[in-house]
C-alpha cells in the first residue's frame, strides 16, 4: 500500500513542479513591460547603462580642467597586462619642495582586460571606469589614448591627502 | 462563412457537368492538394514566426525585429535563405533513402491532415474510421526519421532516430488509449459524428473527470508525439547536434523542419476537434442571448482558435519544461502514462454502462 502512495506522492509532486514551472514563464510572457531586451541603434539617444558596467578608463576631471593624478604609478603596477603607463616629470613646486607631476597618462584600450585593478589600486581615486562601449575604430594607433587632457594639472590638497 | 458544404457542392455539381465522374474525381483530388499544399506553406511560416515570438516573450526577449515591422517578414527571408541553400550529402549516405526520408514525413503529414474538420463541410475525407486512420497514418512519419538517421551515415543521426523510434512507439500508446475514451462516449470513429455528438456541449465538459484526465495524457503523449520539448530527445542539440537531420540542408531540412510545424498542428487539430467540440461553439446551458453571440463566430475561427490554444500550451511547455533523458521518458510512459490511461479507460467505461456523462 505504501508503494502506491509514494507513486501517487510522485505524480502529485511532479505535476506541482512543473506547474511551478510553467507559473514562472506564464509572468513573464504576461508582463511585456519586463522584456530586458535593447533595441540598441534606436534607443541610442536614450540607452542607460549599467552602473558596474565597463566601458574604458578614464581620468576624472573638473571644470577647471584638473585632476587627481598624482603619477604615483600604482595603476601601471597593478595592471596585469601593460595597459597602462605613466610618464612623470619631477618639478619643484613654489614652497620649493620637490613634487612628482604626470606628463602623459597612456592607456592602451586594445590591451585592457576591463578587470578594474586599476581603479582598486589608485590611492586617490583619480581614474574610474566609464560608461561608453562604441569604442570601434578604423586604426589600431587610435586605440592607445592619452588620458590627461593637455594644460590639465593636479588639484590643490591631493598630495597632501594621499601621504597621509 | 457558415457552411462549407454549399461551396464544395457548388464547385463538385459546376465541375460534373462539364467532365466525366473520373475527370472530376481527378480535378478536384488535384484541388484538394493544391489547397493543403498551400495551406502547408503558409502555416509553417506563421507557426515559425509565432513560435519565435512566443519563445521570446516566455525569456524575457522581443525575438525577430528587424525584417519588416515586428519581424513580421523573418520567416520568408528564412524560406528564401533555405530554397537557395546547396543541397549536401555525406560521401558515405546511402542517397536514396537519403533523398526519399523527408518527403515519406512529408507524405505522412499529407496523409493525416485530410481527416481534419476544418469547418462544417470543410473536410476533405469522412471516413467511419476517421480516428483510428489518423492515428495510424500520422505514425508513419517515424519511418521517415528512422530512415534518415540511418542513411546518414552519421552516429549522431542514427543515435536521434533510434530514440525517436522508442520514443513513438511508446507514446502511441498513450495516443490511442486517451482517444478511446471519446470513442466510447460519443461511440464512433468517425470525426464528423464525434463533432455532431458535441453539439449539446463538448465531451470535455460533458465526459467531466475521465475525459479531462484523457485530454492531460493526449496533451502530453502528443507532445512526445512531435518531437517537440522537453521530449526533442531525438534532435537535442545539446548533445547530438540536430539528431536525424544533422546532414540535411537546404530544402530537404526545411521538410523535416516543416513536418514538425503540421505535425503539432495534426496533433492539436485532433485534440480540438475529439475534446473540445472542433468547429461547434460555446455553449452555456440556457443562455440563449450568450449563445446567439458564440453561434455568430464562423466555426472555422472557433477552430483556429481552439488549435492556437492547445498550440499555445504545447509551445509553453516547450519553453518551461528541461528535457528528459531516454531512460526518464521511457519511465514517464511505460510507468506512469500507460497504466494511468488504461486505468482511465476501464474508468470510462464504468461512467458510459452507468450513464454518468451528461
Amino acid at each position: 500500500m505504501s508503494e502506491v502512495g509514494e507513486y501517487i506522492r510522485d505524480v502529485v509532486t511532479g505535476v506541482k513542479s512543473l506547474l511551478k514551472g510553467m507559473k514562472v514563464t506564464g509572468h513573464y510572457i504576461s508582463h511585456p513591460s519586463e522584456i530586458v531586451t535593447q533595441q540598441y541603434p534606436e534607443n541610442r539617444e536614450t540607452l542607460q547603462m549599467f552602473d558596474r558596467f565597463r566601458g574604458e578608463v578614464v581620468l576624472l576631471h573638473d571644470e577647471n580642467n584638473e585632476h587627481k593624478c598624482t603619477g604615483c604609478s600604482a595603476c601601471e603596477i597593478a595592471c596585469p597586462n601593460g595597459t597602462i603607463r605613466i610618464v612623470s616629470n619631477q618639478i619643484v613646486n613654489e614652497a620649493g619642495k620637490k613634487q612628482k607631476i604626470i606628463d602623459t597618462f597612456v592607456y592602451n584600450l586594445a590591451m585592457c582586460t576591463f578587470c578594474n585593478l586599476c581603479i582598486k589600486a589608485c590611492p586617490t581615486d583619480a581614474i574610474v571606469m566609464a560608461q561608453n562601449f562604441e569604442h570601434a575604430t578604423f586604426e589600431r594607433t587610435e586605440l592607445v589614448k592619452i588620458l590627461n587632457r593637455p594644460g590639465s594639472k593636479i588639484m590643490e590638497g591631493v598630495e597632501e591627502k594621499s601621504t597621509d | 462563412m457558415q457552411d462549407f458544404s454549399l461551396l464544395t457542392r457548388a464547385i463538385h455539381d459546376n465541375l460534373s457537368s462539364h467532365l466525366s465522374p473520373t475527370l472530376t474525381q481527378v480535378t478536384e483530388m488535384v484541388i484538394v492538394a493544391v489547397c493543403f499544399l498551400t495551406f502547408f506553406a503558409l502555416t509553417g511560416m506563421i507557426m515559425v514566426y509565432v513560435e519565435r515570438k512566443v519563445c521570446a516573450l516566455f525569456q524575457q526577449r522581443l525575438g525577430p525585429m528587424r525584417v519588416g515591422p515586428w519581424g513580421l517578414a523573418q520567416s520568408f527571408a528564412d524560406f528564401i535563405k533555405l530554397l537557395f541553400k546547396e543541397p549536401l550529402m555525406t560521401r558515405q549516405a546511402d542517397s536514396f533513402i537519403f533523398n526519399l526520408a523527408p518527403f515519406i514525413i512529408i507524405i505522412s503529414s499529407f496523409m493525416a491532415i485530410a481527416v481534419i474538420p476544418f469547418a462544417k463541410g470543410l473536410q476533405a475525407l469522412d471516413f467511419d474510421i476517421g480516428i483510428f486512420y489518423v492515428t495510424a497514418v500520422s505514425s508513419i512519419g517515424v519511418v521517415s526519421i528512422l530512415l534518415a538517421g540511418w542513411s546518414s551515415s552519421n552516429k549522431y543521426s542514427l543515435i536521434g532516430a533510434i530514440r525517436s523510434g522508442a520514443q513513438v512507439l511508446s507514446y502511441e500508446i498513450s495516443i490511442g488509449l486517451s482517444l478511446l475514451t471519446i470513442v466510447m462516449l460519443s461511440g464512433t470513429l468517425q470525426f464528423s459524428t464525434i463533432i455532431q455528438s458535441q453539439a449539446n456541449g463538448w465531451w470535455i465538459f460533458k465526459g467531466h473527470l475521465p475525459v479531462i484526465f484523457a485530454f492531460i495524457i493526449y496533451v502530453i503523449a502528443g507532445t512526445a508525439e512531435t518531437n517537440r520539448g522537453p521530449f526533442d530527445i531525438a534532435e537535442a542539440e545539446s548533445e547530438l547536434t540536430a539528431g536525424f537531420h544533422t546532414e540535411y540542408s537546404g530544402i530537404k531540412f526545411s521538410f523535416f523542419f516543416l513536418a514538425e510545424y503540421i505535425n503539432m498542428f495534426i496533433i492539436s487539430a485532433i485534440a480540438a476537434t475529439v475534446f473540445l467540440g472542433g468547429w461547434m461553439p460555446f455553449h452555456m446551458g440556457s443562455w440563449d442571448a450568450f449563445n446567439g453571440i458564440m453561434d455568430f463566430i464562423p466555426p472555422l475561427a472557433w477552430f483556429v482558435l481552439k488549435v492556437g490554444g492547445i498550440m499555445f500550451l504545447m509551445m509553453w511547455f516547450r519553453w518551461t519544461f528541461p528535457r528528459l533523458r531516454i531512460d526518464q521518458l521511457l519511465t514517464l510512459e511505460w510507468k506512469y502514462l500507460m497504466p494511468l490511461s488504461i486505468l482511465n479507460v476501464v474508468f470510462t467505461a464504468f461512467i458510459v454502462v452507468s450513464g454518468w456523462h451528461f
